[in-house]
C-alpha cells in the first residue's frame, strides 16, 4: 500500500516535471517564431504605410515613430497618382503577357521533354540528358553574352520575344518534370500500350493527370521567377512600352527618387499579385522545394 | 515476321522520343549549348560590337589577372557571403522552433516565406527607404532606442557610406533568405529524424543541448552541407538586383559584384570578350566548388 502511494507520488512528479518542461519548450519555440514573424513583416508594414502616408509627412517628419508603422492616414489616392505618373497599366500588362507566355510555353515543352527522357527509350538519349545536366550548373551569366548578340544579330533586341524565348527552354523545368516521372509506375502506361493507346495518348490521357502536383509546382516556380526576373528584361528592352514591372519600377525610381509615398505605392502594386499566387498555391510551392531541393 | 514486328514498334518509339524531345531540344541548343560554346570561343576575342572582332589569344585572362578592380570585386562578392552562416543558422533556429508541433504553423510558414516570395526590385526598394539615413525606419529606430537609454545614437549613413553598404546588404539579405528555402529543407530534414533516436538519448540520460547536438545535428548534416554549398555557389553569381537598385554598385565601387562587372562591361561598356572572359572565370569557380562537394559529400556529412 504505502510503496504504491509512494511510485504513484513519485510517477505523478516525473509526469508534472516533464509537463513543465513542454510547456518551458513551448514557450521558448512561439517566442523564436513570434521574433521571426514579427522580424518579416515588419518592412511591410512599414511599406504599406508609407504607401498610404501624405507625401510631405514622411519627409517633414512630425510624425510619431509608431506612426511610420501603422497607417494612420488612408491616401489611396498616392495608387491613383502612381498610375498617373508611371504607366504602370502598361507595365502590368507587359508582365502579364511575358509572364503568361513564358510559363505555358516552360511547361509544355518540359513536360514533353522530360516524358521523352523518362520513358521512351531512343538512341543517344543518355548522352542528351547528360548535356542537360552539365548544363545546369553552367552560371547564367555565360549564355547571356552570347544570348544576346544572337538576338541583337536577329533584330529581335527591344521585342517581347527577345525577353521571352530564352526563359522557356531551361534544363532546370526537364529535369524536375522528369525526376518525377520516374517516380511514376509504368503499370498503367504498360496497360494503355496493350490498348493501342499512342505514344501521345499515353502521355496526354495517363501520365499528364497523374503528375498534376509537379506541373503545378513548376508553373508556380517558373511564374515567380520571370515576374521577378529583372536583369534580362533590362538587358534587351530599351523601350518604356515594353517595359515589364521590376524594369519599370527601376526606372520610376530613377525618376522620382525620393518620392518615397509612390514609390511604395509601386512597390506594393508589383509584390501583391505574387502574393496572391502564392497564397494559393503553397502548397505546391513548399512540395516543390522538397521535391528537387533545388531553388527555381 | 516477328522480328520485323518488333524492329518497328522500337523505330517508332525512337521517333516519339525525337519528336517529344524537340521542341525543347531546339531551344536548348539554340539558348544554351550553343551559347556556352560561344561564350568560350568569344572569350579570346575583342569585340565592341561595332567593329569586327579580333583574336586576341589569352590577353582577356591576362587583363583580367592584373585588373584591380576584378579583385576588388571578387572581394566584395566573397564579404558579401557573410550573411550565409547568419541566414543559415537562423533558418535551422526558425525550423527547430517549427519542429515544435505547435499550432499555427502554416500562418508562420506563410509569413516567413514573404520575404523570399517578394524578393526582387519592389523589395530593393522597400530596403533603400529603410536605410535611408533620414527618413528610414532604421534609423528612427536606433535614435529612438538612443532616447530610451539616454545616449545619442545616430544611426549611419548605410548605403552612402563605404564602410556600411556591404553590411547593409548583408542584413538585407538575411533577412530575405532565413525563412525561405533553408527553412523549408531544414524542417523537411528534422520531421526525417527517427523518433527512436530521440527517445534512446533520453533513455541515456541526455538534455535537450545534448540530443540536439549529437542526435539532431549529425542526422541534418547532410541538409546543411547541400544549404551551405548551394548558398556559395548562388552567392558567387549574386548580388547584381540589390546593388543595381541600391546603390548602383557603389560607393565607390564597394557594393559591385562579379555578376555586376559582367554586365557593366558587356551591356554598359561593351566589352564582350572581356565579359565572357569574366563569366568563364564565375563558371571555374562554381565548377570547383560543385567538384569539392562530390568529393567531400561522402567523408564530411554523416547519413
Amino acid at each position: 500500500m504505502i510503496i504504491d502511494a509512494l511510485l504513484d507520488k513519485q510517477q505523478k512528479r516525473l509526469i508534472q516535471a516533464r509537463a513543465r518542461k513542454r510547456f518551458i519548450q513551448r514557450v521558448i519555440a512561439y517566442g523564436v517564431m513570434i521574433v521571426g514573424a514579427v522580424t518579416m513583416i515588419a518592412p511591410f508594414l512599414w511599406m504599406v504605410t508609407a504607401s498610404l502616408t501624405k507625401a510631405g509627412d514622411i519627409v517633414l517628419g512630425g510624425r510619431d515613430w509608431w506612426q511610420g508603422w501603422i497607417p494612420t492616414s488612408f491616401i489611396w489616392k498616392n495608387y491613383v497618382e502612381a498610375f498617373r505618373v508611371v504607366p504602370f497599366l502598361r507595365f502590368y500588362l507587359n508582365s502579364i503577357f511575358v509572364v503568361l507566355l513564358t510559363t505555358v510555353g516552360q511547361v509544355a515543352t518540359s513536360a514533353f521533354s522530360a516524358y521523352a527522357f523518362a520513358r521512351l527509350r531512343f538512341p543517344g538519349r543518355d548522352q542528351i540528358f547528360f548535356a542537360y545536366i552539365a548544363t545546369m550548373m553552367i552560371p547564367g551569366a555565360v549564355t547571356m553574352i552570347p544570348v544576346f548578340i544572337l538576338l541583337k544579330y536577329l533584330g529581335w533586341i527591344d521585342s517581347y520575344k527577345a525577353m521571352i524565348l530564352p526563359g522557356i527552354f531551361t534544363a532546370y523545368g526537364t529535369f524536375m518534370l522528369r525526376q518525377f516521372f520516374m517516380t511514376l509506375p509504368s503499370d498503367l502506361e504498360d496497360a494503355a500500350k496493350i490498348d493501342g493507346c499512342s505514344y501521345f495518348g499515353i502521355f496526354w490521357r495517363v501520365l499528364l493527370p497523374l503528375c498534376k502536383p509537379a506541373l503545378a509546382t513548376l508553373t508556380t516556380f517558373t511564374f515567380m521567377g520571370t515576374w521577378m526576373n529583372f536583369m534580362w528584361p533590362l538587358v534587351v528592352i530599351n523601350s518604356q512600352e515594353k517595359f515589364t514591372l521590376p524594369v519599370g519600377l527601376a526606372y520610376f525610381q530613377s525618376l522620382h527618387n525620393t518620392d518615397w509615398t509612390l514609390l511604395m505605392a509601386g512597390s506594393v502594386m508589383m509584390i501583391f499579385p505574387i502574393l496572391m499566387v502564392f497564397m494559393f498555391n503553397q502548397r505546391y510551392f513548399v512540395e516543390g522545394i522538397k521535391l528537387s531541393g533545388i531553388k527555381g | 515476321m516477328r522480328q520485323k514486328f518488333q524492329l518497328k514498334d522500337r523505330t517508332k518509339e525512337a521517333l516519339a522520343g525525337y519528336g517529344f524531345l524537340m521542341p525543347n531540344f531546339v531551344g536548348f541548343l539554340v539558348f544554351t549549348s550553343i551559347p556556352v560554346c560561344a561564350s568560350m570561343a568569344l572569350s579570346f576575342f575583342s569585340w565592341d560590337l561595332l567593329s569586327p572582332p579580333k583574336f586576341v589569344g589569352i590577353a582577356n585572362f591576362i587583363e583580367l589577372f592584373k585588373d584591380p578592380f576584378f579583385w576588388k570585386y571578387c572581394w566584395n562578392t566573397v564579404v558579401l557571403m557573410c550573411a550565409i552562416p547568419f541566414s543559415v543558422a537562423g533558418s535551422l533556429l526558425l525550423a527547430l522552433a517549427m519542429n515544435q508541433k505547435l499550432k499555427g504553423i502554416v500562418f508562420f510558414r506563410t509569413v516567413y516565406f514573404l520575404p523570399t516570395i517578394c524578393s526582387g526590385v519592389a523589395i530593393y526598394v522597400l530596403w533603400r527607404f529603410i536605410y535611408n539615413p533620414e527618413f528610414g525606419a532604421l534609423n528612427a529606430m536606433i535614435f529612438k532606442l538612443g532616447e530610451l537609454i539616454h545616449l545619442p545614437l545616430r544611426g549611419p549613413n548605410w548605403l552612402t557610406d563605404e564602410q556600411w553598404a556591404k553590411p547593409a546588404l548583408i542584413i538585407m539579405s538575411v533577412w530575405q533568405t532565413v525563412g525561405g528555402y533553408n527553412m523549408i529543407l531544414y524542417l523537411a530534414a528534422l520531421q526525417g529524424v527517427p523518433r527512436d533516436y530521440y527517445d534512446a538519448a533520453e533513455v541515456d540520460g541526455a538534455n535537450e543541448w545534448q540530443k540536439f547536438w549529437n542526435v539532431t545535428w549529425p542526422q541534418i548534416s547532410p541538409t546543411t552541407f547541400f544549404i551551405v554549398i548551394m548558398s556559395i555557389i548562388g552567392g558567387f553569381q549574386a548580388g547584381f538586383d540589390p546593388a543595381y537598385i541600391m546603390t548602383g554598385g557603389g560607393p565607390n565601387g564597394s557594393t559591385t559584384t562579379i555578376i555586376y562587372y559582367i554586365y557593366n562591361n558587356a551591356f554598359q561598356w561593351h566589352n564582350m570578350g572581356y565579359a565572357a572572359a569574366i563569366s568563364w572565370i564565375l563558371f571555374i569557380i562554381v565548377f570547383i566548388i560543385t567538384v569539392l562537394q562530390w568529393r567531400m559529400f561522402g567523408r564530411v556529412v554523416h547519413y
